[in-house]
């Protein structure tokens, strides 16, 4: 196996931390949820901003994409982006349809 | 960096990459965009369907819950673990780098067996793809979830096998093959996973044949490519568990 060199400062511990701040974040998460602290709605948009802080750390950090350069990240995140504008739209549609029904 | 080496003088003669890095790594990243838009959409079909329906089932009580957050610390500690087997592989540990992608492998089997268990007892108590015992009027219920879960619990199981043929090449085949048969054995008749294990045998046969024509030593690249693969799957969970197993939490049960 070859020797590749990291074009980046990398130490073992910035991962542990990152992994350790996924799993308090998880807790959090099963927390608000079996407590049920949040009406639906609000419970649906605190778990969503939790994912997404999560899901941030793991492209950030383990994927390495933190340490790519701009043109890269660009045209990775917006397949990100065209889920989190599909989000907006679907799940504001879903509401629409409980409160105002189908027409 | 580049995959072949370039002669020493011919370098200039090429732009540089646009995206600064190897053309595999450019590949399994463009992978990764497709299978997110299809996991977007499944997500959302889901999530529209328990949104706009406050009949939605809440089959998964305390249990339920207490497993799904186990799996999800069985993911998110096996992306720790190919993260440690990516910096062994750039050092040229070859011994560590296999030891972190064997653990990364037992976390993800560990993530399958529970994920199989919890839907062994899901079918048990009615669950269909074509209805449920909790809402008779949102039969929909079942074939997103199972669609969704299923597609990801696959994801896993193509991960495992990937990662053990990186890290043991063709040794990895008669272990595969013993897992399937273990597996299939094991596995009552009634099962649904008596005949959901098979996908263990068409992966040695897709495994033998890379490992067979085209053999190579892998290198920190591939053990970084793979590496993207498995933190993909452990990302997408990260959406799967909150929309599926907290948003239809049964306080009560």
């Amino acid at each position: 196996m070859s020797t590749v060199a990291a074009h980046h400062d990398e130490s073992k511990s910035q991962y542990f931390w990152v992994w350790a701040v996924l799993l308090l974040l998880t807790a959090v998460e099963v927390v608000l949820a079996y407590r049920q602290v949040f009406q639906p709605v609000q419970m649906l948009e605190a778990l969503m901003t939790l994912s997404v802080i999560k899901s941030a750390l793991i492209i950030g950090y383990f994927m390495h994409l933190k340490y790519e350069v701009r043109p890269m990240k660009w045209v990775l995140m917006t397949a990100v982006i065209a889920c989190l504008c599909f989000m907006c739209i679907f799940f504001a549609d879903a509401f629409r349809i409980v409160e105002l029904g189908v027409r | 960096m580049a995959d072949i080496a370039v002669p020493h003088g011919l370098a200039e003669a090429y732009e540089p990459s646009l995206f600064g890095t190897y053309s595999k790594k450019i590949g399994m990243w463009l992978f990764l965009l497709s299978d997110t838009l299809t996991f977007g959409a499944l997500l959302f079909a889901y999530s529209y369907g328990r949104i706009s329906n406050p009949q939605w089932p809440t089959p998964f009580h305390a249990e339920s819950i207490l497993n799904a957050t186990v799996m999800t610390g069985c993911l998110l500690s096996s992306s720790l673990t190919m993260v440690l087997a990516v910096l062994a592989a750039r050092r040229g540990d070859r011994s560590w780098t296999r030891n972190w992608i064997l653990l990364t492998m037992l976390f993800g089997t560990a993530f399958i067996v529970l994920h199989a268990m919890e839907w062994s007892k899901l079918i048990a108590e009615g669950m269909t793809p074509f209805k449920n015992p909790w809402a008779a009027g949102v039969p929909q219920f079942g074939g997103t979830f199972f669609t969704l879960t299923g597609m990801h619990m696959l994801h896993v199981t193509i991960g495992v096998i990937y990662l053990g043929v990186v890290a043991l090449r063709k040794k990895w085949l008669p272990i595969l093959l013993l897992l399937w048969l273990v597996a299939w054995w094991f596995t009552p008749a009634e099962n649904v996973f008596h005949v959901g294990v098979h996908v263990l045998l068409l992966g040695t046969v897709v495994a033998g044949m890379v490992l067979f024509l085209k053999p190579k030593d892998y290198d920190a690249h591939d053990v970084e490519i793979a590496g993207l693969y498995w933190h993909f799957v452990d990302l997408v969970w990260m959406f799967i568990f909150p929309l599926v197993y907290l948003m239809s939490t049964r306080v009560t049960g």
